[in-house]
């Protein structure tokens, strides 16, 4: 710092500090509610302090929620949506970026467009689509005079989870950028060399580009697995739901019983794996996060 | 580490910014066939042609954009322009109607302004935390790593878990906090007044972004070059002037950004929030634009009037990435 200012400095520590808390303050609390009884919670005032059965409710919330079978359901759509978002961008970028051909900037526009367009704003026709992937077939069809009972049907499927969240203009912009910024003569050297362009593509632009996959999938993961409208609207099984959307069903309504402290462990452990990854691996979060935003 | 955090985000911030033509011109050999089918604009010099191997490569990406995207846009458009029975049975094309019907129902108008109160409300307070959490960071010598991982926490929590971990904070019969309000005299009941779920939906929601904000800002600020700020210093002007006069003007681009990007999260990903604190209720006092479309399209089955919905909202995520865009341009001017 350029000078000493000790009242500054400490009003900074006082105000992150107050920041730290303000973020602690509902994790602590849910803490302190998951390791106690149903019976302690309820009373009057509620408990400041954890109790000792945060094992215990751990265990119940595992059980009642059937959590394992759902972290291995988001394990795995998390883990796809990361791997395919990053492998279908990386073909992508290195398309549009060290390719001359015919339909060149139609496919960047293209993909450029999908940018607009969040999930959310097309919620059902998108739901339509997975519900029968099949239908702009049946339309073509339908078109030339034809009827085709066809029905691929991906609800309550890895498939259905995973595909549609598959593209990514943000991921593809991310590499393409990146792509730029590769010294010309790697190309030059690698084709005087006789490589072909997918052998340059695998043997120096995929270990080039390493540290930004890495940094992409941690984002990516989390988005994965912290996604809810999908699951909730593709999963009626509940043995295919993600664990997102199995801690919904443990969350106490009016009418049940008032099973707090069950609820709030089950919380804590849905949240662990992203926090453990954000904790873990904060650097590459940081750098992937700023990349990323353009 | 963070600086070269930085200066990868300046670069990347560039290289965006400059997009295609500045990054042709920087290499003037990409010019010569700017006329040729396809384009060179963003064309590495040293580049191959070929002309079935780019479209295999593109393949997987554009065949899932066709089926989950492209198709189901189209298919929301048309929607839009028909009023379909809840079976299924009949179809009537009937021009503008459903969003004579959509503009003109007091619960669509108060959903529209409940949206725009949440995302303002939300703006503000994450922006302004966010802020003021990362002009301190940028003071703060000591522990600073510790901090930044201890704001940085939310990043990795669903906004589902958000809404659920503030809907228990302020659950008026077990809530610790709800308990200390109640100990002040205050009434408050989220589940029965429209204005405490509101506040309730915002605070949820800006907890959880703060850290998004907080971590460009950080990086933004960390970007001023610091001979400015030493020149300043040197002028005489303490740190809240250099801050206000040097730091804010030097990150206006990133601010703006910022604003974008907090409008599309204050408008689509807090969806789930919604889903798991209020439902919309108490009487529509959190009914935001996406949760209505998910509401009518899935619950009430009125498709025409949620395609309807749809088709106002991707005009509107339209207009915002515009916005965006135009921050990108801008952005390449900051000689920074």
């Amino acid at each position: 710092m350029v000078e000493r200012t000790r009242g500054l400095d400490i009003a900074c520590h006082v105000l992150l500090i107050l920041g730290g808390l303000l973020v602690c303050l509902p994790i602590w609390f849910a803490f302190v509610v998951g390791s106690h009884t149903t019976a302690d919670v309820l009373t009057l005032p509620p408990p400041w302090l954890p109790g000792d059965r945060f094992f215990e409710n751990a265990a119940t919330a595992w059980q009642k929620g059937n959590l394992g079978r759902l972290f291995v359901n988001s394990f795995v759509v998390a883990v796809g949506i990361a791997g395919g978002k990053i492998a279908v961008s990386l073909l992508s970028a290195f398309a549009i970026a060290y390719f001359r051909f015919r339909w060149r900037m139609v496919a960047f526009w293209l993909i450029f467009v999908s940018l607009m367009l969040p999930v959310e704003v097309r919620i059902l026709p998108t739901y339509e689509a997975v519900a029968n992937v099949a239908l702009p077939l049946q339309w073509l069809a339908g078109l030339a005079g034809l009827s085709v009972a066809l029905d691929w049907n991906m609800m309550n499927s890895y498939g259905g989870l995973i595909l549609p969240l598959i593209a990514s203009a943000t991921a593809t912009f991310l590499f393409r950028q990146f792509f730029l910024t590769v010294p010309e003569e790697l190309c030059e050297a690698a084709r005087i060399d006789g490589a072909g362009a997918l052998r340059f593509f695998r043997s120096i632009l995929l270990p080039l580009s390493v540290p930004n996959m890495v940094a992409l999938a941690i984002i990516l993961f989390l988005y994965g697995w912290n996604q809810y409208l999908w699951p909730l609207l593709f999963t009626t099984d509940k043995s295919m739901a993600t664990a997102v959307i199995g801690l919904k069903s443990l969350i106490p309504q009016s009418d049940s019983e008032p099973a707090w402290n069950i609820a709030m462990n089950a919380a804590l452990l849905v949240m662990l794996p992203p926090v453990a990854v954000v904790m873990v691996l904060q650097r590459w979060l940081v750098k992937g996060l700023v990349d990323a935003g353009k | 580490m963070q600086g070269s955090t930085s200066v990868s985000a300046l670069g990347a911030r560039h290289a965006s910014g400059a997009s295609s033509s500045a990054a042709a011109e920087r290499e003037p050999g990409a010019r010569k066939g700017a006329r040729a089918a396809g384009g060179t604009a963003g064309l590495k010099r040293a580049h191959y042609r070929e002309a079935r191997l780019p479209l295999l490569l593109l393949l997987p990406q554009l065949l899932v954009l066709l089926l989950f995207f492209f198709i189901p846009a189209i298919r929301a458009l048309a929607q839009a322009f028909v009023l379909t029975d809840p079976f299924g049975n009949s179809v009537q094309f009937v021009w503008f109607d459903n969003f004579r019907a959509l503009l003109t129902s007091p619960e669509y108008q108060s959903s529209v302004w409940v949206t725009i109160w949440f995302t303002l409300a939300q703006n503000a307070i994450t922006l302004a935390i966010a802020m003021v959490l990362a002009f301190a960071t940028d003071r703060v010598v000591r522990a600073r790593g510790l901090y930044r991982s201890v704001i940085l926490l939310p990043y990795a929590i669903a906004p589902v878990i958000a809404g659920i971990l503030w809907a228990f904070l302020f659950n008026p019969s077990v809530g610790p906090i709800a308990f200390l309000l109640k100990g002040m005299g205050i009434a408050w009941d989220p589940i029965r007044s429209g204005f405490d779920a509101f506040l309730l939906v915002t605070f949820a929601a800006s907890w959880k972004h703060i850290c998004y904000d907080y971590i460009f800002l950080v990086a933004a600020l960390l970007a001023v070059p610091p001979s400015l700020v030493e020149a300043a210093a040197v002028d005489g002007a303490g740190p809240l002037l250099r801050f206000f006069r040097i730091g804010l003007p030097m990150i206006s681009p990133t601010i703006f950004f910022l604003l974008a990007m907090n409008f599309v999260y204050g408008f689509f990903e807090t969806f789930a929030i919604i889903d798991a604190v209020t439902k919309g209720g108490p009487g529509g006092a959190t009914m935001i634009l996406v949760y209505k479309v998910y509401l009518d399209g899935f619950v009430h089955i009125d498709l025409g009037s949620s395609a309807a919905q749809s088709v106002l909202m991707m005009i509107f995520a339209l207009v915002l990435t515009m916005v965006q865009f135009r921050y990108v341009e801008r952005n390449v001017n900051y000689d920074v």
